[in-house]
């Protein structure tokens, strides 16, 4: 039998980055995923006869770059120009859209003259700030007990990207920081439109409304990530996101990873107090001197470690951390491509958004706080077949999209709300896209619950973990365990979980990686 | 949508829970609860000198702190610890709970054994010290001196095991002193002869158990007895008419703490602070830092804490050591600052007495390595001894000794003597 | 022509506390006040023969004793009685009562969990260790963090210090406590509804923002920041009502020299080549002071006081985008008698002290959607107290006070101005909950004051109504109030400061905006500060 350097726990993106970039460094390494197949929730899948979709993740926006160079993952098929970003569509009801194109909005149309020129005002103001949160990303988040050189020093680097700002900006940059995003919309903005697509982007996937403070971090974070260097750009690869695990996945098996899919873990090994190993549902132990965790943390340290090899605060903190998601999914296979009002061609091929004020998500956003789904839900759709035509029969057309919001514990119980959702949603795309309805062959429509069962993501969080201020960098996943180590010795983090948080990026993957390499582990 | 329609108040509640609840609204009228033993402790209590034990009225003496410390090292002194807060964990787990919570192996404490030790947060902080009673297999009872019961039921998530606080259920004494074993016998209690020191054992009484362990605070011949709070008085009763002719005498606290501190043992909250109650960061300490390490069993498995402190004591992060002084003089160094040639601060007393026992003049302190660790050389201490409203500045000479500050062989002679 | 040393705008009790010092330093002061009384909002007001109403503000606590002590208050009347309790009641026909005893209090809580009423002494600790890191703060003028003059790197240091003081748990504890909402930091150490709700009111109480907002946590710790004579955390009635404060502050003023005109409102600040020269009284009456200060919020101040052109653009777009938001009404109500709550056993302590109707999460957050909506609540949440129960001088014998603090009232109703439709509406939303738990409570009414933030801007002068004039965000805390790079006192224009609370460290009844003022104002004239006691030691 091969023995194996590390082992790494599940094979989602930042599972596969880990073991590539640990390959790389020359470990051998094994990964083991529950699945039938690596990608966790970023494959593409096939939901009806001839129809194939992104999972969970549906678009590209913050591959990030030092990522995609260490696992030179262009020489593997994963390449994109300026051709291939999306334009953001805000939908609208009643007139035509605005539309952001480019790297996010390098260019505004459907908007007034003096729209224009502020928003571009607020995009390079937005794009400065967030170029000053951009190291953090491919960094660990500073140690608080005993700051290392290297954290001091990145610290360091932070403040004087700041201090290049200029006064003025930097004075702003601080009061901004934390706020609201409706409140800074408000302040620069007048179209309710595009205040409605910048306040549901802002609050994709976490538990905020526009108007919760700290909502503004959200699109820092999205405007962090670039495509093909350009921050905020958004594309979609060719055969889905399943192109981008292929790609991962050709880039750590070239390294010499070994992949062993449907080998679901059920135990972490522990002997005095060092992971050695893991215990596969079939009963076979596998040991390897690191063991790396590229799922949920609350799963790995309540069910695979077990509290009993834990102190109790730490399993505090671990379930302390909120990750009841939000966002559901819907896979509609159509037969035939949708007009939605207004949009173009070329709109089509874009991020359609039904978010039509910063208030209408407000008010979507409300009662999820009490476990209801809102009556009239905002959303990101993409039609992925229009520009890969190997997603859907000859004709037809795949609709995919995130919606929101819909609360993980929905009080009435999915089983019950589900249909309502479903109806309340249809209402919407039928007021955008009418006649939207008659064309649905088959409906995919998985509920925050179901992705928790589908992917093994507890409160079918994509960030596994909301990506809140409070659970950000140094508090992230847990407060004084933010390095991607862990209180086991020869146990790391790897999944978004860790910092900087979830979609598509590998970034935790890469750091958790570089951690180890660091700790010889 | 709808307006939110306001939340009337129910007239009447069908709800047992509710009713319960709401019959136990008046416990606002008296602060400071009685204990079971209450009724006889008022008729003894000639100095009306109480004081506030975790919400209960207790006394810090009952006629005379003098005589009372007296009865327990040459009678049998009877002090109620009915406040102390009591724990009944139990479940097939109980045994792996408690090794996790706790810093001693308890797969060691076998059924029918007591044993003191100490439970400490992720940071390796105590977070209180206790008595552990193994009353069965998988029946444990845990006294301690503050609450911690979410850190117990958060610390059971995972184990097959119920944790339940009975401190007002359950009422508790200590008999303490050499005729402590007679009383027991004459009080018809068969069998109590064979406990030896840290055994326990159900005794019947009055239609139900006492269980009577050959434990105690006091460095002396001694037995503590838990019986539920309706068999309170009638237990009373019966050690106070068995124990007439050997001296049985109720106390206070004061009488208790100076034999305490003769058998070296410490306070939490009085000789350390409790983690979850220390405001101040530096105040924390590790078991290694108040006397407490020899508890430790890093070859047990995993338990709270024992990450941080294997790498306290790797890193040599220790920064404290708690020792036993022996003062020159007689006269009692409470809260006095410990110098190092006389000069340099170096720690303090936290609790300091004359001993008639040993005849020294004790005290316990609080150090800071390497004084009192690896330097326990050229130590004093400064006492303010206020007298007639002027300070008498007395600067004595410390010597750090082993505790107990007094060994007497019969607390752990077999079988107990018959004074 | 008389010039004044400095006049300031407004008698409001930060306005005073400054005047206070200024004259007490020796400067020639003047305080010219709108209305015909001072004190701001902080008053007491017999609106209705023989009762006292504490009209706005109608507790104390967040004053700082060094000021009190500076000033004299005890020796011009001013006497603060503590609280003896406090509930929520439930819906069940029970509450969940506070009481001062430690013991009491656990007790209490084991009525409805005994795991929460052992959560609460961790809880206790981890609050009060990030109070004892904030409170020295109050009493200092923030650091702009993008200066390098040496004060404002002193206080930088002073504050990296502070926090570098703290253990890794506390500072990622700091960290999250500014981010998190209120309702999520309770989660983490209690399991029932009405507990949280008990605690989670000191996190909205003045903000527009519910308890499941992130940022509520640091509300809390700004309500608990209070101390009577030593008891932190404990809040208290001024006896004769709020206005006994001003008053006595006034008398402290006066005793020392200086001059208080009423009915003097303020049109603008006469400021010629870039400099403060005085006021333009409403009548057109010009007064001249070598220095104004400015006891109204940020927005009135330089808004409507000051033209725009003297002030420079980015200013100006930082003062309109300072969130000052109107979110809570007043009901003050006269009782021919005491009311009843059936539930709450006659002897109760509760009575005199701060009771709640809001005993869920869910009710208090929806109260804020409703805010949100451009509505008041509809189930609003109240913070009700009887302060004759402990201060008989303010109402005949046998007689009731009540002070009903309202949560939410939005400063416009839809969009709109509020009517006084709007404004019956609002009040009967209050009496219609208070009556659901205390039967015949309507019957006992003798005379009601209503305010919403349409009357407390007109009276008070507060804009949108707000009692904290501002919102307390992490946006304007600290170096960001009221706006960035003018956090410490002074303006654009030369000789005008800012003294109310729109200042760090923020409203409440606390007098630190008005001394931390002052040393600023008395640095600028290179006098002494002897006056000033610095800030307690926390130690």
């Amino acid at each position: 039998m091969t023995s194996f350097d590390a082992i790494i726990i599940g094979g989602g993106h930042n599972g596969l980055v880990t073991a590539a970039t640990l390959a790389k460094a020359g470990r051998k390494v094994l990964v083991l995923e529950a699945g039938r197949e690596v990608g966790g929730a970023a494959r593409t899948e096939e939901f009806a006869p001839g129809f194939r979709v992104s999972s969970v993740a549906h678009l590209l926006n913050r591959l990030h770059p030092e990522m995609v160079k260490t696992l030179e993952l262009e020489k593997h098929g994963l390449q994109f120009a300026r051709a291939d970003f999306m334009p953001s569509v805000a939908l609208s009801k009643d007139g035509p859209p605005l539309v952001l194109h480019g790297a996010y909005g390098e260019v505004l149309t459907g908007a007034s003259a003096s729209e224009q020129s502020a928003w571009k005002e607020l995009r390079a103001q937005l794009l400065r700030y967030a170029g000053i949160l951009k190291p953090f990303l491919s960094r660990r988040p500073p140690d608080l007990a005993g700051m290392s050189l290297l954290d001091t020093a990145s610290l360091g680097q932070t403040t004087l990207t700041l201090k290049k700002l200029g006064k003025e900006d930097m004075r702003d940059f601080l009061r901004v920081l934390l706020m609201n995003v409706a409140d800074l919309l408000d302040e620069q903005l007048a179209d309710i439109r595009l205040k409605g697509l910048l306040a549901f982007d802002a609050t994709l996937g976490s538990h905020l409304g526009p108007r919760s403070p700290t909502s503004l971090l959200g699109l820092y974070s999205r405007l962090a990530g670039e495509t093909a260097g350009a921050a905020g750009a958004q594309a979609l690869p060719q055969g889905g996101m399943g192109a981008v695990i292929a790609a991962i996945r050709a880039a750590a098996e070239k390294a010499g990873v070994v992949t062993r899919a449907s080998a679901p873990v059920a135990k972490i090994i522990i002997e005095k107090g060092r992971a050695v190993g893991v215990a596969l549902d079939s009963g076979e132990v596998l040991r390897a001197r690191t063991i790396v965790s590229a799922i949920n943390p609350a799963t790995t340290f309540l069910d695979l470690v077990g509290p009993r090899e834990i102190d109790t605060g730490f399993m505090r903190k671990v379930k302390n951390i909120r990750m009841k998601g939000d966002a559901a999914k819907l896979n509609l296979a159509l037969d035939r491509p949708p007009q939605f009002t207004g949009v173009d061609a070329a709109g089509h091929r874009g991020r359609l958004v039904i978010a039509p004020s910063p208030d209408h998500v407000e008010r979507a956003f409300n009662p999820c706080k009490y476990g209801e789904f809102s009556p009239e839900p905002v959303m990101e759709i993409t039609l992925p077949s229009l520009a890969d035509p190997s997603l859907a029969p000859s004709g037809a057309c795949v609709l995919s999209a995130v919606v929101q919001y819909a609360p993980y514990g929905l009080k009435e119980g999915w089983d019950a709300g589900k249909p309502k959702f479903l109806q309340a949603i249809m209402a919407q795309l039928e007021a955008y896209a009418p006649g939207i309805g008659k064309c649905v062959v088959h409906a995919e429509f998985l509920t925050p619950a179901d992705i928790e069962v589908r992917y093994r993501m507890p409160g079918g969080h994509w960030h596994h973990g909301e990506l809140q201020a409070d659970q950000m960098l140094i508090s992230r996943p847990v407060s004084g365990w933010s390095g991607y180590d862990t209180p086991i010795e020869g146990l790391f983090l790897a999944g978004a979980g860790s910092h900087p948080g979830g979609g598509v990026s590998g970034a935790p993957g890469l750091n958790a990686a570089r951690r180890i390499i660091a700790m010889k582990g | 949508m709808a307006r939110q329609i306001r939340k009337k108040p129910a007239s009447k509640t069908a709800n047992t829970v509710v009713s319960a609840r709401i019959a136990a609204q008046g416990h606002f009228r008296t602060l400071r609860l009685g204990t079971p033993f209450q009724p006889r402790i008022n008729a003894l209590a000639r100095t009306q000198d109480w004081y506030n034990w975790a919400g209960y009225r207790a006394p810090h003496s009952l006629w005379d702190e003098e005589l009372e410390y007296f009865a327990i090292r040459s009678q049998a002194a009877l002090f109620d610890i009915s406040p102390m807060t009591k724990y009944r964990i139990e479940g097939p787990d109980a045994e792996a709970l408690l090794n996790r919570v706790t810093l001693r192996d308890v797969a060691k404490l076998k059924p029918g054994r007591v044993h003191y030790t100490a439970w400490c947060d992720d940071e390796g902080f105590v977070l209180d010290d206790g008595t552990l009673f193994r009353l069965s297999p998988t029946r444990f009872r845990l006294c301690s001196q503050e609450r911690h019961l979410p850190w117990l039921l958060d610390s059971a998530i995972g184990f097959d095991v119920t944790v339940e606080e009975e401190t007002e259920a359950v009422a508790g004494l200590a008999l303490q002193g050499p005729t402590s074993f007679a009383v027991l016998r004459d009080a018809g209690f068969a069998g109590v002869e064979k406990l030896r020191i840290f055994d326990l054992a159900d005794f019947p009484h009055d239609g139900g158990i006492v269980t009577i362990s050959r434990t105690g605070f006091t460095g002396d011949l001694g037995y503590e007895l838990f019986v539920s709070a309706d068999k309170a008085l009638s237990l009373w009763d019966r050690l106070m008419i068995a124990g007439e002719l050997r001296g049985i005498r109720a106390i206070g606290y004061t009488a208790l703490n100076r034999a305490r501190l003769e058998a070296g043992l410490i306070v939490a909250n009085a000789d350390f602070t409790t983690a979850e109650h220390a405001i101040r960061a530096d105040r924390l300490r590790m078991p290694d830092e108040i006397g407490l390490g020899f508890m430790i069993d890093l070859e047990k498995g995993h338990f709270n804490g024992r990450r941080a402190i294997l790498e306290a004591r790797a890193k040599r992060k220790l920064r404290h050591v708690l020792v036993g002084l022996e003062i020159e003089g007689n006269i009692p160094a409470e809260h006095a600052i410990v110098y190092y040639k006389k000069s340099q601060e170096v720690g303090l007393v936290s609790a300091a007495m004359w001993s008639p026992m040993a005849k020294r003049n004790i005290a316990i302190a609080s150090l800071e390595r390497p004084f009192g660790d690896t330097i326990a050389e050229d130590l004093w201490v400064e006492i303010y001894a206020m007298r007639e409203l002027q300070y008498q500045k007395l600067m004595k000479r410390a010597k750090v000794v082993a505790r107990p500050f007094i060994r007497l062989d019969r607390r752990t002679a077999n079988p107990p003597a018959d004074f | 022509m008389k010039v004044w040393d400095a006049i300031i705008i407004g008698g409001g009790h930060n306005g005073l506390v400054n005047a206070c010092y200024l004259q007490r330093a020796g400067l020639d002061v003047l305080v010219v006040e709108k209305n015909d009384w001072v004190g701001g909002a902080a008053t007491s007001r017999e609106l209705t023969p023989g009762f006292l109403y504490s009209n706005c503000s109608y507790v104390c606590s967040l004053f700082r004793p060094e000021i009190m002590r500076d000033l004299e208050l005890p020796r011009f009347g001013l006497q603060v009685i503590a609280y003896e309790g406090g509930a929520v009641f439930t819906r069940d026909g029970d509450y969940l009562a506070n009481y001062r005893d430690h013991d009491a209090h656990r007790r209490e809580f084991a009525r409805f969990s005994k795991r929460d009423a052992e959560a609460y002494d961790r809880y206790a600790r981890d609050v009060t260790r990030q109070c004892r890191f904030i409170q020295p703060l109050l009493m200092r003028t923030a650091p702009d963090p993008t200066s390098l003059r040496p004060r404002d790197l002193g206080e930088l240091l002073y504050l990296g210090k502070k926090f570098a003081g703290l253990s890794a748990q506390e500072m990622a504890l700091t960290l999250r406590f500014w981010t998190m909402s209120i309702s999520e930091f309770l989660d983490e150490y209690f399991e029932t509804d009405v507990i949280k709700a008990n605690f989670a009111l000191s996190g909205i109480i003045g903000t527009a923002l519910g308890p499941m907002s992130p940022g509520t946590a640091y509300v809390l710790l700004h309500h608990y920041m209070g101390e009577v004579d030593g008891s932190v955390g404990a809040w208290g009635y001024a006896r004769g009502g709020m206005g006994a404060v001003t008053k006595a502050l006034a008398a402290s003023f006066k005793s020392s020299g200086g001059t208080i005109r009423t009915g003097a409102e303020v049109d603008h600040v006469l400021v010629s080549r870039g400099k403060a020269r005085g006021v333009v009284l409403a009548g057109g009456e010009e007064v001249h002071g070598k220095l104004v200060v400015s006891n109204a919020d940020v927005k009135r101040t330089f808004l409507k006081l000051i033209e725009e052109k003297e002030l420079p653009d980015i200013f100006l777009r930082r003062v309109r985008n300072f969130k000052i938001r109107g979110s809570s009404g007043k009901v003050n109500i006269a009782l021919d008698s005491l009311p009843e709550f059936p539930a709450l056993p006659k002897d109760s302590p509760v009575y005199r002290g701060d009771m709640h109707f809001t005993d869920s999460m869910e009710r208090m957050e929806r109260a804020y959607d409703d805010w949100k909506a451009g509505r008041w609540s509809a189930d609003p949440f109240l913070d009700m107290v009887i302060p004759t129960t402990l201060d008989p001088t303010m109402a005949p014998p046998g007689k009731h006070f009540m002070s009903c603090f309202v949560q939410y009232a939005p400063p416009k109703v839809n969009g709109r101005e509020w009517t006084d439709a709007d404004r019956d509406g609002f009040a009967e939303s209050v009496i219609a909950q208070i009556a659901d738990y205390s039967p015949g409570f309507r019957d006992r009414i003798v005379h009601m004051e209503v305010r919403t933030p349409r009357e407390i801007e007109a009276e008070v002068g507060l804009t949108e109504g707000n009692i904290f004039q501002g919102e307390l965000t992490f946006d304007q805390l600290l170096f960001n109030r009221p706006v960035p790079g003018y956090a410490q006192y002074r303006s654009p224009v030369g000789g005008l400061y800012m003294c109310g609370s729109s200042t760090h460290p923020g409203g409440g009844v606390m007098g630190a905006p008005g001394r931390n003022a002052a040393a600023e104002i008395l640095r600028d004239l290179a006098k002494s500060t002897s006056h000033m006691s610095p800030a307690h030691d926390v130690i």
